[in-house]
């Protein structure tokens, strides 16, 4: 069995944040009727993690779900768990009208760490970056330049960049120019 | 002379000396200098050349208003035309050339033409060039060409070294611009709690307030200044950013700010331009207000100056622009000047005040310091060539007669001032006329409004028409105030500070000097300096009928430089309103725009440069391919290899090769691009029927079926193989441009049309890299890589499979678009270069050959099988292709089936899809037209078909075509006449079959 | 630029986010219907100075359509709401009564 890799093999650049893509983490889309009680239920079941209201990100060491719309939820599971947490899912959804699929290779993910990346985000996407406007907790689904992308807060110096697979290395590039080290605003 | 003094300056540093050249020479300035005052003090007056008369130029102003002092900045990558050089901050190895000029500043030949002024009036160029037309292009256009533009655009090899950025801003109150009024109104929001922006233009605070005087709370107001600026920089809930200009208000409350980072320093690493993409609740615009120049002869002879202008390089910068000025003024802000001038011990011959009585207390203390006085007057002419060297005073009253001659080497002029109400009105913020100031200012009952219907830009200060320092600052609190509480905030019962100033006396509009002026005198009168427009252009254009300013705009050019009018738009529409004998309220004003003042492109373009200029989608195999030769198509965002060409191969070889050997025994093709959708739910068998144009809810589990999809026009859109997975659910293929499209038609129609449907989609494209496996040895390759049976009858033609292939999970569809055996697998993306990796080495024993999307055109074309956006451009329906049978007649509707039944639609006329073959096997131009008899109403040709496809065929040994043409299926084996590019070439080709190879599908049906 | 509340995921989405996508409430007419009645669902749109509605996609972002209450006059947003109804609800009606006195779009009021 050949071993699978990131889209980027493991990109990482130093500037105004420390970026790096991600290891391989596991990605579900889920389609369904998020208030459904049976849903929250099959999430909890899935990902250990409770389903969070609105535009929410409940994450904990790779083991998560996030908001994405009334009726689609991204759920995180460790890659290698994927098809069992389907499986799950799927096994507790039972006659629940839903749409889950595997999507982990489907996306890159990359990780931004340091005081700045409130900073750095604000740079490319149309999002207000101030601390209480966007806090850990949260998830946006925006535009990064001329892509689409969401993003999380891990803590108030660590946020978390998915986007498509084959954009991944333009969400690279994007974000370690706006890296540059002598690019500080000091805005936030 | 302009020199240095020997003292003064409150912006420059003398310790910090810095070394720069102008046109190659070279000068000293200090740090705080702007490249005018540098040049100034260097008893360099002279800066540029008029755009079409090429008049010698000096700087009239001291600011962003500034028309003429416009350079060349720096030399190869890092050329930038048009920089102003009053807003240019001197740095040490700074290199600037002037412009417009040749062959050189000092001698111009291009200045003959002021002496053919007479015969180049407004409008010169619409009249002379219309005729003869022929002239036009071979005479004229070359030579407008060459003699216009100013400035010399930056080397197209050369490429900007420089980066720049965006940042997304949000605040409720942006404070633009850091006089004393914006500094009170950023002060007075943030105390009220508001998140406050403040951006000023310059790299100092405090506008105009340190050189005019005065005092605020019993301080100089270079002291209230700094300990505002500390505290406004210690409030948490405020940032301040000097260098940043407020370029453009837009709806919504948004705002482009204009951050110049590194162009004072440019050593430093970093952006250089920063646009900020701020969205503000509430917006103060805090600009401030330009001083008018007077319109007499001879106003643009270098030493003719803003009064302001005069008193800012003095107080500023320590530099005079001269030994003798003239004051000629309207009003009592310009006696400031001369005082300043008296108190720096330079001479004042006389102030020419053009009020009959004079003005007030200002003028008692310029008289009091012994300066002459001249009320009543004005000047009729300036004397001198590149400067100044006297001054014919007159009387204001009469025609200009003169009464005396004073020697002088620089004239400080002042119109009175002009509110900056340009950002309120770039979202549409209306004027009001304000007789007794006689100016422009907001008219705040006509507020620019936003998404709630509020009024979201206020102007604080001068530009809000308060001119004076402690109006000014009383106007920056309350609206700052009122901001912070329109935005939601409680602003504090606090005093405003208190500042005193001079008592004014009211100006008296002059529009004219003098007011009778001749017409010689008018001919000599600038407008506009920059545009070379007089005050004579405007009354002949007011003659010929351009009773509209803006059409007079347009005809004479005035306002439209690089300056857009900032010193001549109110002088040259009162000059208009006079000559129409209308109020000037009733002429109007042409319309601001953004930017306030030139932006960089690069920082419009901000991050997007370089390897991100665009994104580039790549699919998991893309490195392969870039390593390995591929000739890249763009499709979409993706790059997809047109072919893999080899060390000595053209790309047309390559194509055949690649064509050959999947023909003949084994072809790769990375199809990873291709859409896939999965569509899931109860009713998700009714919502493809509506989707596709062919029956999908009947399509068995496990099997594949071709589908087209049209839109309600009835107009094919996208097509490919949907594969039933389970009992509720579907994945359909698009082509490569058509899987977001695709999946936001399907999510449009689910979410707008019928929301009661239970169906769920989810676009899955890039969880897989897709391999089409193509060719006789196909299969014998996946046997052995092993995992699954992909035999023939396990795995029939149009069935598809889940198993492994080689130890990696695999999704195998048994297609065909090539006609061959064919096995279009999926893999998880991951994996992709793993399993391409492991199909060429594994299936190197039947010289296993990567092919790119011109061998899949051809040798679909091949086939006949027809090409989104080849054969179809967004007016082809499934009809004209011969797809009928790919339309459901069982079905009562599907999305374009209504269209479809419309009357043209439905007209027999309409030109069909046929196959077409050149009689000597050469291959007809792509696009090319078939000619039909006779000629349409233009004279061109009829025509009664045209080539959508066409190939050579290496397979066939000829040339292949497809192409749509009139009544085609029923003209088989007849030959028409196609037209080749030079419209006149015709080529006989036979009207066939469009399959051309294999028509029974014996190779992929094994 | 335009800003509009998606009533789906909450956020004040600026129009980069956004994909316009024309007139609102529109009537499909499918097969056995009429040529005008066709013709008028296919092309016929109004373009009104002043109040319109409208359909939008919030497509960077959460990806639903929505309707929104415009005036392209001043570009005053009278309100945001779901994609999934044949017309304004009545909570718009009443915003537009209160700010737009006499209003009419096709034939609403």
């Amino acid at each position: 069995m050949s071993e699978a890799v990131q889209p980027l093999g493991g990109s990482a650049f130093d500037g105004l944040v420390h970026l790096s893509e991600a290891p391989l983490q596991g990605m579900i889309t889920l389609r369904a009727d998020l208030s459904d009680a049976a849903v929250k239920k099959a999430i909890k079941a899935a990902t250990g993690q409770t389903m969070p209201d609105i535009r929410g990100a409940s994450v904990q060491e790779g083991q998560g779900v996030l908001w994405m719309s009334p009726d689609e939820a991204m759920l995180l599971v460790p890659y290698a768990e994927v098809d069992a947490a389907l499986a799950k899912l799927t096994k507790s959804l039972g006659k629940v009208h839903a749409l889950a699929v595997n999507v982990s290779d489907a996306r890159a993910m990359f990780s931004l760490r340091g005081p700045a990346a409130r900073e750095v985000i604000a740079k490319l996407a149309p999002v207000d970056m101030a601390p209480g406007a966007f806090e850990p907790g949260m998830v946006r689904r925006t535009r990064f330049a001329q892509v689409a992308g969401a993003f999380w807060m891990e803590d108030q110096e660590t946020i978390h960049v998915v986007c498509f697979r084959s954009v991944a290395r333009y969400m690279f590039d994007l974000l370690s120019v706006a890296s540059d080290p002598a690019s500080a605003v000091d805005f936030f | 002379m302009s020199t240095r003094l020997a003292t003064g300056g409150r912006l420059i540093d003398r310790s910090k000396a810095q070394a720069f050249t102008f046109n190659g020479k070279r000068f000293k300035g200090y740090a705080g200098d702007t490249l005018a005052s540098a040049l100034l003090g260097e008893d360099q007056m002279l800066m540029g050349r008029s755009f079409k008369y090429h008049r010698p130029r000096g700087v009239v102003a001291s600011g962003a208003e500034e028309p003429n002092a416009l350079v060349n900045l720096g030399k190869g990558t890092a050329h930038e035309p048009n920089a102003r050089a009053t807003t240019t901050e001197l740095f040490d190895g700074l290199a600037a050339t002037s412009q417009n000029h040749w062959p050189s500043l000092e001698f111009d030949v291009g200045a003959v033409n002021t002496h053919l002024s007479r015969f180049l009036p407004a409008g010169f160029y619409y009249k002379m060039f219309i005729h003869p037309r022929p002239l036009w292009k071979h005479v004229y256009e070359p030579f407008i060409r060459q003699s216009a533009g100013l400035g010399r655009a930056p080397d197209p090899e050369t490429r900007d070294p420089d980066t720049y950025e965006h940042f997304y801003a949000f605040v409720d109150v942006l404070v633009i611009g850091g006089g004393v009024a914006g500094l009170q109104a950023a002060k007075a929001a943030g105390d009220a709690g508001a998140k406050v922006l403040l951006i000023e233009q310059n790299a100092h605070w405090g506008g105009r307030a340190p050189v005019d005087g005065g005092s605020i709370d019993g301080q100089a107001p270079e002291a209230w200044i700094d300990e505002t600026l500390s505290a406004l920089q210690a409030m948490p809930n405020v940032t301040v950013r000097s260098r940043t200009m407020g370029a453009g208000v837009y709806d919504h409350g948004y705002v482009l700010g204009y951050e110049r980072l590194t162009d004072h320093a440019p050593q430093m690493d970093g952006p250089r331009h920063r646009l900020w993409r701020i969205r503000a609740a509430q917006i103060v615009t805090a600009t401030g207000a330009i001083e008018r120049p007077l319109s007499f002869a001879g106003n643009d002879i270098p030493g003719v100056m803003l009064a302001s202008a005069v008193r800012d390089y003095v107080v500023n910068y320590g530099v005079v622009p001269g030994d003798r000025t003239v004051v000629v003024t309207n009003n009592d802000d310009a006696y400031r000047t001369a005082l300043a001038l008296k108190a720096a011990g330079l001479a004042v011959p006389a102030i020419i005040d053009a009020r009959p009585n004079g003005g007030g207390a200002l003028m008692q203390a310029a008289r009091d310091q012994g300066i002459r006085v001249e009320v009543g007057r004005g000047i009729a002419k300036v004397k001198g060539g590149k400067r100044v060297s006297s001054v014919y005073m007159c009387d204001q009253a009469g025609s200009g007669a003169m009464l005396e001659e004073i020697p002088c080497d620089v004239v400080a002029m002042s119109g009175g001032w002009s509110p900056v109400v340009h950002l309120w009105s770039h979202c549409g913020g209306k004027l009001t006329w304000d007789d007794e100031q006689a100016f422009f200012r907001p008219d705040a009952d006509r507020a620019p409004t936003g998404a709630d219907g509020a009024a979201f830009v206020s102007v604080a200060g001068s530009a809000n028409g308060h001119m004076g320092l402690a109006q000014g600052i009383l106007d920056g609190d309350a609206v700052g105030k009122a901001a912070a509480k329109m935005a939601g905030f409680k602003p504090k019962r606090t005093k405003a500070p208190e500042a005193v100033s001079e008592d004014e006396a009211a100006l008296v509009p002059v529009w004219l000097m003098p007011q009778g002026a001749s017409r010689d005198l008018r001919a000599k009168a600038w407008l506009d300096y920059q545009n070379d427009v007089k005050v004579s252009d405007v009354q002949l254009a007011a003659r010929e009928g351009f009773e509209s300013v803006e059409h007079t705009k347009r005809y004479t050019t005035l306002g439209m430089a690089t300056d857009q009018g900032k010193l001549s738009n109110i002088n040259g529409l009162a000059t208009l309103s006079n000559a129409l004998n209308e109020a000037i309220p009733q002429v109007g004003t042409t319309t601001f725009r953004p930017p306030y003042t030139p932006i960089s492109m690069g920082a419009i373009g901000g991050e997007a440069r370089g390897d991100v200029f665009q994104p580039i989608r790549r699919t998991p195999i893309h490195e392969w391919h870039e390593t390995n030769g591929a000739h890249w198509e763009p499709v979409g965002h993706w790059r997809r290899p047109y072919c893999f060409q080899r060390a000595g191969e053209s790309v047309h070889d390559a194509v055949n090769r690649e064509i050959k050997a999947t023909r003949d025994s084994l072809g790769l093709l990375d199809a990873s691009t291709l859409g896939k959708i999965i569509v899931k739910g109860p009713d998700a068998g009714r919502f493809l029927d509506m989707m596709y144009t062919n029956m999908m809810s009947t399509l068995p589990i496990g099997k594949c079926r071709y589908g087209l999809m049209c839109t309600e026009n009835g107009f094919l859109t996208d097509d490919g193989v949907v594969a039933r997975l389970d009992e509720d659910t579907w994945l359909c293929h698009t082509t490569t441009g058509g899987a977001d499209r695709i999946h936001g038609h399907m999510e449009e129609w689910l979410q707008t049309e019928w929301w009661d449907w239970k169906v769920w989609t989810v676009n899955a494209t890039e969880q897989y890299a897709q391999i089409a496996v193509v060719g006789p040895n196909a299969r014998k390759l996946l046997e052995k890589l092993g995992g699954m049976d992909v035999s023939k009858e396990t795995l029939p033609f149009m069935q598809w499979a889940d198993g492994t292939l080689g130890g990696i999970q695999a999704r195998v569809f048994r297609i065909s678009f090539s006609g061959e055996l064919s096995y279009e697998i999926a893999v998880p993306a991951n994996q992709g270069r793993a399993f391409w990796d492991m199909l060429m080495e594994q299936g190197a024993e039947w010289n296993a050959t990567p092919y790119g999307t011109e061998a899949l055109h051809v040798m679909r074309a091949e086939k006949g099988f027809i090409m989104i956006g080849d054969e179809t451009d967004g007016t082809i329906i499934p009809q004209d292709l011969g797809l009928h049978w790919a339309l459901s007649k069982k079905k009562e509707d599907y999305l374009g089936k209504r269209a479809q039944q419309r009357s043209h639609m439905t007209d027999p006329n309409r030109w069909q899809l046929v196959g077409l073959e050149t009689l000597d096997g050469s291959v007809l131009p792509d696009g090319a037209y078939a000619a039909a008899d006779g000629t349409n109403d233009n004279g061109q040709r009829n025509t009664q078909g045209r080539v959508t496809s066409s190939y050579y065929s290496p397979t066939l040994d000829k040339g292949i075509a497809m192409g749509l043409v009139l009544n085609g299926p029923d003209r088989m084996g007849e030959v028409i006449s196609f037209i080749k590019e030079d419209g006149e070439t015709e080529m006989k080709a036979t009207i066939v079959s469009p399959v051309f190879y294999d028509p029974e599908g014996e190779k992929q049906n094994v | 630029m335009l800003i509009l509340h998606c009533p789906y995921c909450g956020i004040d989405a600026e129009e980069t986010e956004l994909h316009a996508g024309g007139e609102a409430h529109l009537t499909r007419f499918g097969p056995g219907s009429s040529d005008d009645d066709f013709e008028g669902y296919l092309f016929m749109r109004e373009n009104p100075r002043g109040v319109h509605f409208e359909r939008w996609r919030h497509a960077n972002g959460c990806g639903k359509w929505f309707h929104a209450a415009r005036c392209t006059n001043t570009l005053e947003v009278f309100g945001t709401y779901s994609a999934q109804t044949t017309e304004p609800p009545e909570e718009i009606r009443k915003i537009l009564a209160k700010k737009r006195p006499g209003w009419t779009w096709r034939d609403l009021k």
